[in-house]
């Protein structure tokens, strides 16, 4: 056994080697339960990385360096839970706007307002994707284990580096503070995604210019070409426009940014699926209870499998109807009153019958639930 | 070991529950090479309240990580034991504190009243071993992990300096549940 | 002695010129003390980060040829600081206006003041949030009239030089667009200051603040900032009578204190490289 490179850890903690081994070099938040492991973390891990990490005074300013500190040159990173992640939202807009790469956790907690911090919910999957004013771009993507919060971790930062986007990392107070073994990837071996490069080292004056991938070629600051970024509608060289058409063409290419790289992007676990009749779909923390009323309900004889995105958006439609094709019945258990089945009744309609297991009192969906209303009890 | 063992530890907060898990499912995770998961569940206060750790472990993956129905509890109150007791599997394993819960007339379920708080004052001198006596007295009564692998877990996990009273509460534990068996 | 002939082209995004203020508007008196303040310090112009947030003041950034950033109302220390921590070889100079600075980001203002990071902070006090309309702001004095304030302000006003005293700046000073050759030079002090510093320069909206409080021409404005202050030196010579209502201006605040970057950076030297804890 490498013991150097196994680890006893919670989802938190895995996500900061997962940080750390993506190159994450900043770190700007502000304490929030169940989140606040991750800066405990990152606060000892980074400057011995030679990486900087600062106790923002407020979530708001915590946002605000992260995304100033990845425009002159670092991978940077927030960590955050409902009330923050809902304080940070003004700022992952001009981060989207101004195309800036940056990875925010979201520890989920029960809401709305204060509602129960230690214990876990997914309350905020609809807010991950719409929580900033505008039509806007975003990718948010739940992992289930600990070992998967490490990888998605290192992925986001990778995803958020080559679309200059925001990435919202989405984990659970289950997820979060449950601990198991994790294998830490050989630094060595790790692929890791760069921000694209602009063409030339000497004044760039279109930093908004983009790459074929529709990633624009926007220098860090202090490397040889001044330009200018904002939060206004803008053009190819950054400084804000009136031009409708210009206006009309940025808001398509950042939309377009991620939706045309879906298959870069789109990652998701089909679980016995090919045969089943009946299939649940579930997400983070609550795929693992449907996975082990999956495999009870199998060992019972009824053909049941579980689809299981990790990236919740861009939303996988298509590999969403092909899980779903000819089955009997869908089962969409979530921490919440029925979120993440709003999109999916989008996308399948009314011809296959879909039924919610919901739960907000603070205490997981257990398996029973999920077998209850397989069964049609 | 079995597919699937899972383990319920409650009591007040500032007991080391939680520390007591990670300990447990660290050595079997880590050191005994089985499947193991962690969690737990807290109120807001760092000293007092209600504090539940749980610990499931096995020979094959563990999909969802809580404790529905254990195969032990350990009940460090009364609240905590009039809280859990009822979920604990038939012919499971139940362990109380002796001077803190009240025994019940009959039960479904396996039961073993220790005096961890008296021991932890009376034979080290410390209140805040209750944990590690509480884990000696697990391992001798279950083997779910190696006392060896149990021992090298507590090594890692309890502040430096503390080592020794912490491993002297373990074998405590481990000694406590052979005298209970033998009685 | 000679004056220095400055080439402000040299600093300014020409194409983008004429700017958004309105004629009168004491904001491209003080945008200039900056660059002559810029051009005396021979900074290179690749390694200034200039920043704003929103209103009036924070267009200036789109106007000047540094790396500039526009950001979110108030934030605009927030967004600096990680400019500053990632890149401690950068001049990080900021602007401001007095609702950006003092109300929704007054958070933000007193921790850096606290933190003593080295970055200069220019705050363009007109007394008004111009933008939106001429709302009273944190510094409109009692009594001034603003289209939120038609009876005239209730609430009582900040001395935006007292509040980064009292937060901790190592660099406070004040002067006015009247006072433009001094105002410069006070910037350039800020900015040569290895810590936090904020420069209060008090500029004129005829367009709101003068037009609802008398002060109609941008003379008249220019002319009160003249009347309504008293240099720090002079007042030491007055009465407490003399001095009622008088602005100060001057050097408030010269002295110096550990600055943060250094502190991060001594913290890595002690423990770059430890190895990986076992513990996680």
């Amino acid at each position: 056994m490498n013991t150097k490179r196994v680890r006893f850890v919670q989802g938190n903690e895995a996500c900061a080697l997962g940080a750390i081994d993506a190159g994450c070099n900043f770190f700007g938040g502000y304490p929030i339960s169940p989140s606040s492991e991750i800066a405990e973390q990152l606060s000892a891990l980074l400057p011995r990385h030679e990486g900087k990490f600062i106790q923002m005074e407020d979530e708001i300013g915590a946002m605000g360096a992260v995304i100033g500190a990845a425009l002159a040159g670092a991978k940077s990173m927030t960590a955050t839970s409902g009330p923050g992640f809902s304080l940070k939202q003004e700022n992952l807009g001009m981060a989207c706007m101004a195309e800036v790469p940056c990875v925010i956790v979201n520890v989920m907690r029960g809401g709305p307002s204060t509602g129960a911090p230690t214990s876990p919910a997914q309350a905020d999957v609809l807010q991950a994707r719409w929580g900033t004013h505008g039509d806007h771009p975003i990718i948010v993507t739940a992992p289930t284990t600990v070992q998967e919060i490490y990888h998605e971790s290192i992925r986001a930062f990778n995803l958020a580096e080559r679309f200059r986007n925001p990435v919202v990392l989405l984990l659970d107070e289950i997820n979060g503070h449950m601990r198991e073994k994790i294998e830490l990837c050989d630094p060595a071996e790790i692929e890791l995604w760069h921000r694209p490069k602009p063409p030339v080292d000497k004044n760039w004056e279109r930093p908004y210019e983009r790459n074929e991938e529709g990633v624009p070629l926007i220098p860090n600051f202090g490397t040889g070409s001044r330009f200018h970024v904002t939060g206004l509608d803008h053009g190819l060289t950054g400084f804000p426009t009136g031009d409708p058409k210009i206006r009309q063409a940025l808001h398509h290419a950042l939309i377009a940014k991620i939706e045309d790289n879906r298959p870069l992007i789109l990652k998701n676990e089909a679980y016995m699926v090919d045969d089943a009749e009946s299939l649940i779909i579930a997400y983070g923390s609550t795929a693992r209870s449907a996975r082990r009323a999956a495999d009870i309900l199998r060992k019972e004889g009824r053909k049941v499998g579980l689809f299981r995105p990790l990236t919740l958006f861009p939303t996988p439609e298509e590999d969403i109807l092909r899980a779903a094709a000819g089955k009997k019945l869908i089962v969409v258990p979530e921490m919440n009153l029925g979120q993440y089945v709003l999109v999916l009744r989008r996308i399948l309609g009314r011809d296959i019958p879909i039924i919610q297991v919901n739960r907000t009192d603070g205490d997981p969906i257990t398996p029973d639930q999920i077998i209850a209303a397989v069964q049609g009890r | 070991m079995v597919e699937r063992y899972e383990i319920r530890l409650s009591g007040a907060g500032g007991q080391g529950l939680v520390l007591a898990g990670v300990i447990l499912s660290e050595a079997a995770a880590i050191f005994d090479d089985f499947y193991a998961v962690q969690t737990q569940s807290y109120g807001p206060e760092a000293r007092g309240g209600a504090s539940k750790a749980e610990v499931v472990i096995g020979t094959e993956p563990i999909s969802y990580p809580k404790a529905t129905q254990p195969d032990l509890l350990l009940a460090l109150n009364q609240q905590s034991y009039d809280k859990y007791a009822g979920d604990t599997k038939k012919n499971g394993l139940v362990i109380i504190e002796a001077d803190s819960v009240k025994p019940p007339a009959s039960t479904d379920f396996r039961l073993v009243a220790i005096p961890i708080i008296d021991l932890a004052r009376k034979k080290i001198g410390r209140e805040v071993v209750v944990n590690m006596i509480s884990l000696g007295i697990i391992q001798e009564l279950t083997q779910i992990v190696n006392y060896e692998s149990l021992e090298k877990a507590v090594l890692r996990r309890v502040p430096k300096g503390t080592e020794d009273i912490n491993t002297r509460a373990l074998k405590l534990g481990r000694e406590a549940a052979k005298e209970f068996k033998e009685e | 002695m000679p004056s220095k002939v400055y080439n402000y082209a040299e600093y300014l995004r020409i194409q983008y010129i004429p700017h958004i203020w309105c004629p009168g508007c004491g904001h491209g008196i003080v945008l200039k003390a900056i660059l002559r303040a810029i051009e005396r310090l021979q900074l290179d112009k690749n390694k200034i980060a200039f920043v704003s947030g929103i209103g009036c003041s924070s267009r200036a950034v789109g106007y000047v040829d540094f790396n500039t950033l526009h950001t979110t109302h108030g934030r605009a220390l927030a967004f600096a600081t990680g400019i500053k921590l990632t890149r401690p070889d950068m001049h990080v100079i900021l602007v401001s206006g007095d609702g950006d600075a003092t109300a929704i980001g007054g958070n933000h203002f007193i921790h850096a003041c606290r933190r003593n990071i080295d970055m200069t902070l220019i705050v363009f006090n007109n007394y008004i949030y111009g933008m939106t309309g001429g709302q009273y702001s944190p510094t409109t004095p009692q009594h001034s009239f603003a289209t939120t304030a038609p009876y005239g302000n209730v609430e009582p006003p900040f001395d935006i030089c007292n509040l980064a005293a009292a937060a901790g700046a190592t660099y406070v000073a004040r002067s006015t667009a009247f006072h433009a050759t001094q105002l410069d030079k006070f910037i350039e002090k800020g900015i040569q200051n290895p810590g936090f510093s904020v420069i209060e320069a008090l500029s004129q909206c005829p367009t709101y603040y003068g037009r609802k409080n008398r002060l109609r021409t941008p003379i008249d404005n220019l002319m009160w900032q003249k009347d309504s202050t008293v240099s720090v030196a002079k007042s030491k010579n007055m009465s407490a009578e003399e001095l009622s209502g008088k602005i100060l201006t001057g050097e408030l605040v010269n002295t110096s204190r550990p600055e943060y970057t250094h502190l991060y950076d001594e913290l890595i030297e002690q423990v770059r490289g430890l190895p990986e804890s076992e513990e996680i």
